[in-house]
């Protein structure tokens, strides 16, 4: 060590308010934006694995020849898997994580706003996830020789917007839930990835459930988010959509509103709760 | 300097009867049976701004109750705390600003960034602006002799680098209050001796710093604290510098003997023999290391013979100075390490 280095470099101010929010939303979005790339076992994982199961699909509709529009929405629902597990298992099971880790005490400790640090999470989850996404449909396209018809650009990236907002919305809700229920969370994101799969359709058009299964289905957000998206860039997807797309789109809104209040209103209480008993920021380890 | 210190009262940490309780469940199946455990009780404290404080206690004391209680981490259940003359309970986010913590086997951060990455990821948590914050980690790193990682993942650092990195993190910030929960606990002595001159060093190059530690090795808390408080079962039993704690023991004498097999011999045979007053015993390898506060010398030649009729073989015998470990077992009873093994719970 040496003695003459000068611990305080000069003057600085800190952020507060805005700023603070913001750069705490970059920092907390960095370790998933640049630090979840340098494991480049995601490319096995995240791409090669997800386009088994589309394949699987694929080929099992071209067996009993299955409208060829339906090999696209395989591949569109194979890449909005992407985006699912990564709200439950980043997003969901996250703050759990950090609790381990120890971060969790570090973060609520700092003067930042714990809705900019999930805020951060969602951010980064969503980029990281976007280039799983569209590897899987660029591949998937160029594989199964799949047609698009984009009649309206911006509504299609208004619907992606909008889903993506309400279903990490969904997810940093969720995050401060799975937080409360601890290990259990774990079973609970394990319970639910299959069903979740079986309702939002990702495989087929919800429109073949009955009206009332597909608007319980719609609760997620990915369900209304990937028909309107299937509807925006297939030529026989409005005949199998399940609502209009602007329906859809304002179903959306709301779910964006009702999510994110609710991440607000978790966050507050689980934040309360970890002061109050001093549990929450104990890692268990 | 920071532009945002807030004009400080002298007091940078203020503690009023200061209780905890922890309610913990006993079993999954009767969720409503829950048992008290008493963490802290009636703690009065003052740190001084400028103040090097040192809490010194056993595994389970409550210092690290105390310390989540002044970080915001945790709310009392009676009395009050304020720090930089804030209320912690009232306004925790303004005590947030000014305070930094850094707990001892932390494995915070993420390992699939740098060293670099992690330091700079905390830093925007505080609002510092990037250019300063790299500056900041590139100064202390080199510091802590840790500038030639800079660039590596942190999972791929030992226990002790780890734990300089995470050193580091809490002096980022520049805080007016640091807390340090057993910073040195897993770095070797090196290590330990860097971390050590980095503290003293950030305290002066700034008076209006404070720094609150905690830690169990009383050498620490001796070299480093201006003063100390000496916690057990969550009561502080001694609040005063190091000298004036030792200089309590310094009209008895204190001898340690360290002898073969103890033939029977107990702790509280030889604390019946006059003039003793208190006797601590650890095992060292073969042999036993009995630690005697006696009322004066003469006391020593009832000990000698107790041991001799015995048949105890006495190997060595050194008369020491008093020490903060001396202290603490005046004051309790028994040493440090038999608080602990008879204790055993979790810190909390």
């Amino acid at each position: 060590m040496t003695q003459n280095d000068p611990l305080a470099i000069q003057s600085f101010e800190k952020a507060t308010g805005w700023r603070l929010f913001i750069k705490t939303v970059i920092a907390r979005a960095y370790p998933r934006i640049i630090g979840q790339q340098r494991e480049k076992s995601w490319i096995f994982f995240d791409i090669f694995l997800p386009m088994l199961a589309v394949s699987s699909y694929v080929f099992v509709y071209r067996a009993i020849h299955a409208p060829e529009e339906y090999v696209g929405f395989v591949v569109i629902g194979g890449a909005m898997t992407a985006f699912w597990m990564n709200v439950m298992w980043s997003m969901s099971s996250q703050l759990y994580w950090e609790k381990e880790q120890g971060n969790l005490a570090l973060y609520i400790m700092a003067p930042n706003s714990m809705m900019a640090v999930l805020l951060g999470m969602a951010v980064g989850g969503m980029f990281a996830t976007l280039l799983r996404a569209v590897a899987i449909i660029l591949l998937g396209s160029l594989l199964f020789h799949v047609q698009y018809v984009v009649g309206n650009l911006v509504q299609l990236l208004a619907v992606f917007f909008v889903a993506m907002t309400a279903l990490y919305g969904l997810g940093m809700m969720t995050a401060s839930l799975f937080l409360l229920l601890s290990r259990e969370a774990d079973h609970l994101a394990q319970l639910a990835t299959e069903p979740v799969f079986l309702v939002s359709g990702f495989y087929f058009p919800i429109k073949s459930f009955n009206f009332w299964i597909a608007a319980a289905a719609s609760l997620i957000p990915l369900t209304l988010g990937l028909d309107a998206m299937r509807q925006l860039v297939f030529a026989s997807g409005p005949a199998l959509g399940f609502l209009d797309v602007r329906v859809e789109l304002i179903v959306l809104c709301g779910l964006c509103v009702v999510f994110l209040f609710g991440a607000r209103a978790l966050l507050a209480y689980m934040e309360r709760l970890a002061i109050r008993e001093g549990r929450l920021t104990e890692s268990r380890r | 300097m920071l532009k945002d210190r807030t004009t400080l009262s002298n007091l940078a940490v203020e503690v009023e009867n200061l209780g905890r309780v922890y309610k913990i469940r006993m079993n999954k199946k009767e969720k409503n049976l829950r048992k008290e455990l008493v963490a802290l009780q009636g703690v009065n404290l003052q740190v001084r701004q400028g103040e090097l404080f040192g809490l010194l206690g056993p595994n389970g004391a409550g210092k690290t109750t105390l310390m989540k209680i002044l970080t915001t981490l945790l709310a009392p259940t009676s009395g009050s705390a304020c720090v930089a003359g804030h209320d912690v309970v009232k306004e925790p986010v303004v005590v947030r600003r000014l305070i930094n913590m850094v707990s001892g086997g932390e494995s915070s951060g993420y390992g699939m960034l740098t060293v670099r990455e992690n330091l700079w990821m905390f830093s925007q948590f505080y609002g510092l602006p990037s250019k300063q914050a790299n500056q900041r980690i590139e100064a202390l790193l080199k510091i802590v002799g840790l500038e030639d990682r800079i660039h590596t993942k942190s999972s791929d650092l030992s226990t002790g680098l780890r734990q300089k990195m995470n050193i580091v993190r809490g002096f980022l910030t520049d805080p007016q209050v640091l807390f340090l929960d057993e910073p040195t606990l897993g770095l070797d002595v090196g290590a330990s001796r860097d971390a050590r001159k980095l503290i003293r060093s950030w305290l002066e190059e700034d008076r209006t710093r404070t720094l609150l530690l905690t830690t169990h090795y009383m050498v620490e808390a001796d070299e480093l604290c201006d003063r100390v408080a000496i916690i057990n079962q969550g009561r502080v039993l001694a609040c005063d510098t190091p000298s004036v704690l030792k200089q309590q023991l310094q009209r008895d004498a204190l001898f340690e003997l360290t002898v073969g097999a103890l033939n029977g011999l107990t702790v509280s045979k030889l604390e019946g023999i006059p003039g003793v007053r208190k006797v601590t015993h650890r095992e060292s390898g073969d042999s036993n290391v009995l630690s005697f506060i006696l009322d004066e010398e003469a006391a020593l030649a009832g000990v000698m013979n107790s041991l001799t009729e015995s048949g105890v073989r006495i190997m060595r015998l050194d008369k020491h100075e008093p020490t903060l470990e001396d202290v603490f077992v005046n004051l309790v009873g028994r040493s440090m390490d038999e608080v602990e093994k008879e204790d055993p719970h979790d810190s909390k």
